[in-house]
């Protein structure tokens, strides 16, 4: 049992190296090298004390646990952090993708090297605290902060059109959040509290829990992101640095299902239940229109990011068919698209370090220079269709057995997308992989180097570990998920037999 | 030895303020400009005391048969007018473009109009209001002109007597009607006479002159045109002091009158609040989108941010009291922290205020662009700054008002207006570098230095300033 404020601890201590680095005046090159490990110790240090969250974390217990509460700000918000079984593994993930981040911009990254570790250490303090919050104004402060460094990231170390990929990432995102803030206020007026585990046992009247769920669904649907507000996901994608696309794909997108698991579903059910369809619909439309739209891209970065799109389709479908098998699938593909995406936006990363280009056609017949990573890049893409023995085909079966069980239409329309997904895949990973060696520039192309090797293969073995082992993720959320079931379903039948 | 005017110890800062600007005065007008050092210094220690004096003075009480108030929000508020007028006399210090300000009227002027601000905050009387109001603005028409050789300042000051001139006007007739319709100009006399049910049109006419009389004080919109000229004419030292501490002043006159006078019949002037409101905070953020002066930018973003605090004001609640006191001090924080990098935007042919010339800042100036980034997100509403607060605490009154247009259209325009505080991040990080600034003088830095942690630290200090903020509203409940 740890009897400090473990969560604190996790969340701030990126704040700190952040901090510590601001105190670095230098820009020689031993300096950049400080930074760099400082950044890289922070993270690490971060990843396995977070470690320790998982090893106290009592996996029977369907409630938050290592609660830490403090007045913050009289009659109403607290300081106030805490994990249940659904958003300790997101803590997990943030805290493991951050050092793989690090090391991702380790040489990529030359100019401005210390503001660049700073925002990525802040961004990782704000993201941490959005799983950990249990007070809704405390989750919105970290969740709206995050995008500012992000901001930052996109616009000063990105791409040609880095300008106007930032500007469309923060006003999209910015636009939903401040429904979700009129939202949270308007549960703080009827509810009299921001604190979320009362806010779970308050019963809002039906119809403001239509205009709460859309209020929440401005901002998560924008975050995930759904069809049709999700344009701004490729622009930001393809101008981000590797790393910014990295925790873009990994982490910011997940906030967006973790919104709708904290608090769409349990809170507001009777909303949840009215307009499942909308979501069944937005999603199968996701699934299949951006997969097409991925078979289209000539930019490799930007079929990655649609195919972000497509499964997190998959997710939303999941979610809301609110049963064990479509809760637990939704919750297994987050964390598996976390790992995947991450990892093939790294494979991206780490040929256009070499060749400075994304464009689809300046690559071709990569194998044969490259052995090593195009065995990594193959279990990657593999997982992303969702084979099975990868982590990529457990959520995506989770989720169409549960969506089958309340909706076979959308189960069969939403199929299609697996079959859609092997096809863009599988060219991707043809026409960059295979073929001819006939390009004089890529005839120079070493293979992975130690760095590299470094980052991806642990990803491999947890892409594959966690395909064929999946248990460690189900016990951990099963409680939680049975918990946010039993809630739900009360919910709905006590609206049904009012009604008759 | 007062005993002929009863609680007159009330009022001592201000007599003793009074008296200092008389005296600092006589001593510029004897010992010429040379004094103006010294005179300067001597005001910011007159201004120091008062407030320390201020904060001494516990407990309510009202003198001149009430046309004098003194309650925990009177003293919040003027403390606040203090901060805000000491800030602009430091800040003026090593301002050299033009030559004007070494010169010792300004300091004079100031404390003056800072005289009027503290009799408006705490009139309770429409004439006591309008002295103080008059005396505010006549020091503001002069010094708003101070730089007289230049035709941008000229123009600035005699636009703002015309206009300032017009809205006295309205105010006066706006008094005159109500006088005339219930008999008295004690505000809580006018609260007793006039109720929901006898109230007469005429009276719901003086108020509607009154409260535009008072818009065009605090530039809220349709009142607001003289602002981006003002504000662009004006040297920059008194822009800052014009977005600071009279907004501050003339917010807390028109929440006195409207929750001390006109308490009765909240609906009334509900509706013209929420109109003024919206169209302040909608106008700001689209007009704003299309500047290329820094000044005038910021003309438009104090139009907006004065329509977000009435929006708090419309409320008319004890929350929304609360949150227009908050919105105040952080606004006047942020606006004078963003005025200390303006007036730091110097290279060695002077000053410049176009939002290009900050291209590249970060890399020239990394700790100035920091902060000014810091600054403009927390314009631009972006938690955890302070400005994310400010805007929480007066949208969450609305909400519980049932204000709910207010709020929705008030949110989006805030998300208009985040493009243009962003337009600023990016030319200053974005952008390649032009050449370099002077190097900061050390009293902005210290300004800069102030607000900005204040900004970023906001934070850990909210529980304590929003029991301040909403122990001075419960002054009207």
């Amino acid at each position: 049992m740890i009897d400090w404020p473990i969560l604190s601890t996790v969340t701030f201590l990126p704040l700190a190296g952040a901090i510590m680095l601001m105190l670095i005046r230098d820009d020689s090159e031993i300096a950049r090298r400080n930074i760099r490990y400082v950044a890289l110790y922070t993270t690490l240090f971060t990843f396995v004390l977070s470690l320790l969250i998982w090893w106290d974390f009592d996996n029977a217990n369907a409630g938050f646990q290592m609660i830490e509460k403090f007045e913050w700000i009289p009659g109403g918000i607290a300081y106030h952090m805490g994990v249940d079984g659904i958003s300790m593994l997101f803590v997990i993930l943030t805290t493991f993708l951050m050092p793989f981040c690090i090391l991702a911009s380790w040489e990529s990254i030359q100019n401005r090297v210390k503001e660049y570790m700073i925002a990525f250490l802040i961004l990782e303090c704000m993201m941490i605290g959005v799983f950990c919050s249990l007070d809704i104004v405390l989750f919105y402060v970290f969740f709206e902060a995050g995008l500012m460094p992000m901001f930052l990231i996109i616009g000063v170390w990105g791409g040609k059109r880095r300008i106007y990929a930032s500007f469309k990432l923060f006003l999209y995102t910015f636009l939903g959040a401040v429904f979700m803030l009129l939202a949270i206020m308007a549960m703080y007026w009827d509810a009299g509290t921001t604190d979320i585990p009362e806010l779970l046992a308050h019963d809002f009247p039906p119809e403001m829990q239509t205009w709460l769920w859309f209020g929440f669904l401005a901002s998560f649907a924008v975050k995930m992101p759904m069809w049709p507000v999700h344009t701004w996901l490729p622009d930001a994608h393809v101008e981000a640095p590797t790393a910014g696309s990295v925790i873009l794909a990994g982490i910011l997108l997940k906030m967006g299902g973790y919104g709708f698991l904290r608090f769409s579903i349990p809170m507001f059910p009777i909303a949840t239940f009215d307009y499942s369809w909308l979501i069944f619909t937005l999603s199968v439309i996701a699934i299949i229109y951006t997969s097409l739209v991925a078979l289209m891209q000539e930019d490799i970065k930007k079929l990655i990011a649609y195919s972000s799109v497509a499964h997190m389709g998959y997710v939303t479908m999941g979610i809301f068919s609110v049963n064990a098998n479509g809760l637990q699938g939704g919750i297994f593909q987050m964390l598996a698209h976390g790992l995947v995406s991450g990892a093939l936006f790294l494979c991206v990363g780490v040929i256009y370090d070499r060749m400075h280009t994304r464009e689809i056609s300046a690559y071709g017949g990569v194998v044969n220079r490259m052995p090593k990573y195009a065995v990594a890049f193959l279990i990657f893409t593999m997982a992303n269709v969702g084979l099975p023995g990868t982590a990529g085909f457990i959520g995506e079966f989770l989720t169409l057995v549960g969506v089958f069980q309340v909706n076979t239409w959308v189960a069969l329309f939403a199929t299609t997308g697996v079959i859609l997904s092997a096809a863009y895949a599988l060219w991707l990973y043809r026409r960059v992989v295979f073929g001819a060696l006939d390009k004089e520039s890529l005839k120079q192309l070493l293979d992975l180097d130690k760095r590299e090797k470094l980052i991806l293969y642990p990803l491999v073995v947890l892409v594959i570990f966690f395909g064929v082992y999946p248990s460690p993720v189900f016990d951990v959320t099963a409680a939680s998920v049975d918990n946010l079931i039993t809630n739900y379903n009360a919910a709905i039948e006590a609206v049904s037999t009012l009604a008759h | 030895m007062f005993d002929v005017i009863p609680n007159l110890d009330l009022l001592m800062p201000e007599l003793w303020l009074a008296a200092g600007a008389l005296i600092l005065l006589m001593v510029g007008a004897y010992a010429g400009n040379r004094s103006a050092r010294v005179v300067t210094g001597l005001s910011v220690a007159l201004l120091v005391i008062t407030g320390v004096w201020l904060l001494l003075l516990t407990g309510k009480g009202v003198a001149f048969n009430g046309a004098f108030i003194l309650d925990d929000f009177a003293r919040y508020m003027k403390l606040l007018a203090l901060i805000g007028s000491i800030v602009a006399i430091i800040m003026s210090v090593g301002y050299r473009d033009g030559a004007h300000f070494n010169r010792f009227e300004y300091p004079v002027l100031i404390i003056l109009a800072t005289l009027g601000m503290m009799v408006m905050i705490s009139a309770g009387d429409m004439l006591a209001l309008y002295l103080g109001l008059e005396l505010q603005s006549l020091a503001l028409y002069v010094v708003a002109a101070l730089n007289r050789d230049n035709l941008k300042s000229t123009e600035a000051g005699l636009k703002y007597f015309v206009l300032g001139a017009l809205s006295s006007g309205m105010l006066l007739y706006g008094i005159s009607l109500v006088y005339g319709f219930a008999g008295h100009t004690g505000y809580e006399t006018i609260s007793d006479v006039v109720t929901g049910e006898n109230r007469s049109l005429g009276i719901v006419f003086g108020l509607v002159f009154i409260l535009a009389g008072l818009a065009f004080k605090i530039s809220a919109v349709p009142f607001h045109m003289w602002t981006p000229d003002v504000y662009e004419g004006a040297p920059t030292p008194v822009t800052a002091f014009f977005a600071s501490a009279p907004k501050v002043a003339a917010m807390a006159m028109l929440v006195r009158i409207v929750m001390g006078a006109f308490d009765h019949i909240t609906p009334d002037w509900q509706q013209v609040l929420v109109f003024v409101a919206i169209a302040s905070m909608v106008l700001g953020a689209f007009a704003a989108i299309g500047q290329s002066n820094i000044k005038r930018l910021m003309a438009y973003s104090s139009i907006g941010h004065m329509g977000y605090a009435l929006v708090g004001l419309s409320a008319g609640t004890q929350a929304g009291v609360t949150g227009v006191t908050l919105y105040m001090t952080i606004y006047m924080v942020m606006t004078l922290g963003t005025f200390a990098c303006i007036l730091a935007m110097r290279r060695s042919d002077g000053n410049v205020e176009q939002i290009s010339d900050l291209a590249g800042l970060s890399k020239n100036n990394p700790i100035l662009a920091f902060f000014l980034t810091v600054l403009m997100f927390s314009l631009a509403g972006l938690p955890p700054l302070a400005g994310f607060w400010a805007k929480y605490f007066v949208f969450i009154a609305a909400i519980e008002a049932k204000l709910f247009a207010l709020a929705v259209i008030g949110v989006l325009a805030s998300v208009v207006g985040a493009y243009y505080y962003l337009r600023i991040i990016k030319t200053m990080w974005f952008d390649d570098a032009e050449t370099g600034f002077l190097p900061m003088a050390g009293e902005l830095r210290l300004v800069l230095g102030i607000s900005g942690l204040f900004v970023l630290f906001y934070v850990l200090i909210n529980g304590t300033l929003y029991n301040l903020a909403s122990s001075a509203a419960r002054s009207f409940f």
